[in-house]
């Protein structure tokens, strides 16, 4: 077989499957099925990333997002009482419009993809890290230039996950009256004098 | 790295710093310190419209080529901490009244004054992105920081969603331009996005960036989210989302248009054309039939996008200038107007419907008067400072030899100034209604004093605010 032949048939099916999956994800009727044509996505996606030589955002890829974000959904997914079916209703009287919309953008795609003509300077932009870290793997790469050349986006990604992060607590954290929380300070503070009582007990009386 | 490379972003990087150390203030001391963080925040806002002030003001580009300065940036910079400041001192006694008295909230209006600062003053598509999204992110919360209420939730969610999708046409829009140029950075596709046939994934790409843009100042057709965000929102988020952001996302748009891609003028300009005549006809037909005063000043805000827009249909540094100006004096107005909202109280609930309005002539005589210069200054009646504003972008724009947009605008301002004058006649002429108690406190009273003073005296003075604009789109185009 051609040894060119391979990537190619690998790229269409790669490709074919994850555009199917994604399809999928918003065509099928159960939820969890939907996460689970996500998670086929996401390796299909990986598998282009492998085939551009990218190995790194592949395997990042695989871990973070079906890892985590996936499972993540699943658990959501399957913890949430959220009728689908409702929510989808309003979604087929909008699709003639989505329809349209679609396809005004997929034929800009289209003219965009025929006439595609990168500017001559583009293969040897300082930004193409290729150009510079070509004997590097992917890893070492993406390691030399993090902390250095794009120290400033990383450091306000930073800043952008603090943001979530109390947006998170401010919206969804509330004290809820009635819950029993240990406080070991009061514990042990805690004195028999405070506590208890002794009483004297009159023979047949009881106490009240 | 020297530090002083770093001088150009030193107010940002205060920001940030003085930020995260109120975060950890609020997160020991408890909700009761929400007052003295919120003085704090305040402070933070002060200092750094004194650092931004202070560095020189030539053109610099830092941290690998992703955020710069320059004369442009900083007088933006200054002016969205000044709208910041405003909009605190506007939250105050609101929040304390509807018991969302938290120290998250003046430090979330920090990041979110931060991310735009950032949004301006990148100098490459990443950190454009990286500012916006940090912006974008600190607004959706702050909309839905009334959490127990489902307008506020509601609001707070379509504005994520709706965001998030506007995010998505950026960073799609970024990676077309990417891949044809094989570069971010402002100053190398400036160079490289010449005029002279520009490939087409490159306008596809600029195409993609600029309905973001619009979506991010809700300019029509990217309006939607506009009226139920500013009505569920809490008034004092809608103050702050009338001012500062739609000054960030139309200056950032600026700056994009005569930056990075100013070989994409002929192509972008019947687009901002078609933005602003849709903005300015929705703004001036769509307001008439509301009923709330916040989605009334939604759709005002809708329509002064588009006025500000036609700025920059003229092009060129008179346009860019004029629009400057207008954005300068549209953000006193609008925080004024809010400002006169956020001190009528009824019953404990703050000013929604504006037939409460009735009779405020009676009851409140002061404040009456004030929101009248107002109206009348949004109508753009001459002498006060809104005629100014309309005056320039029209002047402008006659001069680009679009006579015929110039003559549309004023029909259109025309019609717009039916509803602003609806309020002014319920307010003298409607019969009264009971009287609103009075909201304690001295901030929001000053900052009525200080906008009214500047709308009222810009007729007699117009000369500093000609000239600060002036060296702003100057050093920007020249």
């Amino acid at each position: 077989m051609n040894a060119e032949l391979i990537p190619a048939v690998l790229f269409y099916l790669f490709a074919g499957v994850l555009v199917l999956s994604a399809m999928m994800v918003v065509a099928s009727r159960n939820p969890v099925h939907s996460v689970l044509f996500l998670i086929l996505a996401f390796f299909n996606a990986a598998g282009l990333f492998l085939l551009l030589g990218a190995e790194f955002a592949a395997f990042i890829l695989v871990i973070v997002y079906v890892g985590a974000v996936a499972v993540l959904f699943l658990f959501v997914v399957m913890m949430l009482d959220i009728d689908f079916e409702q929510l989808r209703k309003g979604a087929w009287k909008s699709l003639p419009v989505g329809i349209l919309v679609g396809l005004v953008l997929v034929s800009q795609m289209v003219m965009t993809a025929v006439n595609w003509q990168s500017l001559p300077t583009a293969g040897s932009s300082i930004l193409s890290p290729a150009a510079r870290h070509a004997a590097a793997t992917n890893t070492q790469a993406v390691g030399a230039i993090l902390y250095t050349d794009y120290v400033y986006p990383f450091q306000i990604a930073g800043l952008i996950l603090l943001v979530a992060m109390i947006g998170a607590i401010v919206l969804t954290l509330r004290d809820r009256g009635g819950v029993l929380r240990q406080n070991i300070n009061s514990q042990i503070t805690r004195k028999a004098s405070d506590v208890v009582e002794v009483r004297k007990v009159q023979k047949g009386a009881g106490i009240s | 790295m020297e530090m002083t490379s770093l001088y150009p972003v030193a107010s940002e990087i205060f920001l940030a710093c003085a930020g995260m150390l109120l975060l950890l203030w609020g997160a020991t001391a408890g909700e009761k310190s929400t007052g003295a963080i919120t003085v704090a925040t305040g402070i933070a806002f002060i200092i750094a419209i004194f650092m931004a002030g202070h560095y020189e003001t030539a053109k610099a580009v830092v941290m690998g080529g992703h955020v710069g300065s320059n004369a442009y940036v900083l007088f933006i910079k200054v002016l969205l901490l000044l709208s910041a400041l405003a909009s605190l001192v506007l939250s105050q006694h609101f929040l304390k009244s509807s018991k969302l008295s938290r120290p998250e909230y003046p430090v979330l209006v920090l990041f979110a004054t931060l991310g735009m600062m950032l949004m301006v003053s990148a100098e490459s598509l990443l950190g454009l992105y990286m500012g916006l999204e940090l912006q974008s992110l600190t607004l959706y919360v702050l909309a839905a920081f009334r959490r127990d209420n489902a307008k506020s939730s509601e609001s707070g969610l379509k504005y994520f969603v709706l965001g998030a999708l506007a995010s998505g046409l950026l960073l799609y829009g970024i990676s077309l331009i990417y891949g044809g140029s094989g570069t971010i950075l402002f100053g190398m596709l400036h160079e490289v996005v010449t005029a002279d046939k520009p490939p087409v994934e490159l306008v596809l790409g600029f195409v993609f960036i600029l309905a973001a843009m619009a979506f991010k100042i809700s300019a029509v057709p990217f309006h939607m989210w506009t009226p139920d965000v500013y009505e569920g929102a809490p008034t004092p988020v809608t103050a702050f989302f009338a001012a500062a952001p739609k000054l960030a996302g139309i200056a950032l748009l600026i700056k994009l248009l005569y930056g990075p891609f100013h070989g994409l003028l002929a192509q972008s300009t019947p687009i901002i054309l078609v933005l602003s005549v849709a903005s300015m006809t929705l703004g001036a037909f769509a307001a008439i039939a509301q009923s709330n005063i916040k989605r009334m000043m939604a759709y005002s805000s809708i329509g002064h996008v588009g006025f500000a827009l036609v700025g920059l249909v003229a092009g060129g540094q008179e346009g860019v200038q004029a629009t400057l100006l207008y954005l300068l004096i549209y953000l006193p107005m609008t925080l004024g107007a809010f400002g006169i909202i956020l001190s009528l109280r009824r019953d404990g609930v703050y000013l929604e419907q504006i037939s409460d309005l009735a009779g405020l002539s009676k009851t409140r005589p002061a404040l009456a008067a004030i929101m009248t210069v107002f109206m009348f200054s949004m109508m753009g009646i001459p002498p006060l400072a809104g005629f100014f504003s309309k005056f320039y972008v029209f002047l402008a724009v006659v001069e680009a030899r679009y006579v015929w947009l110039a003559v549309l605008g004023v029909c259109l301002s025309v019609v717009g100034a039916y509803y602003y004058l609806r309020i002014i006649k319920i307010m003298y002429f409607d019969k009264q209604m009971e009287g609103f108690q009075r909201v304690p406190g001295w901030g929001v009273a000053s900052l009525l004093g200080v906008t009214v003073l500047f709308i009222l005296t810009l007729a007699v003075k117009p000369d500093w605010a000609l000239s600060i604009t002036h060296d702003a789109a100057k050093a920007l185009i020249g």
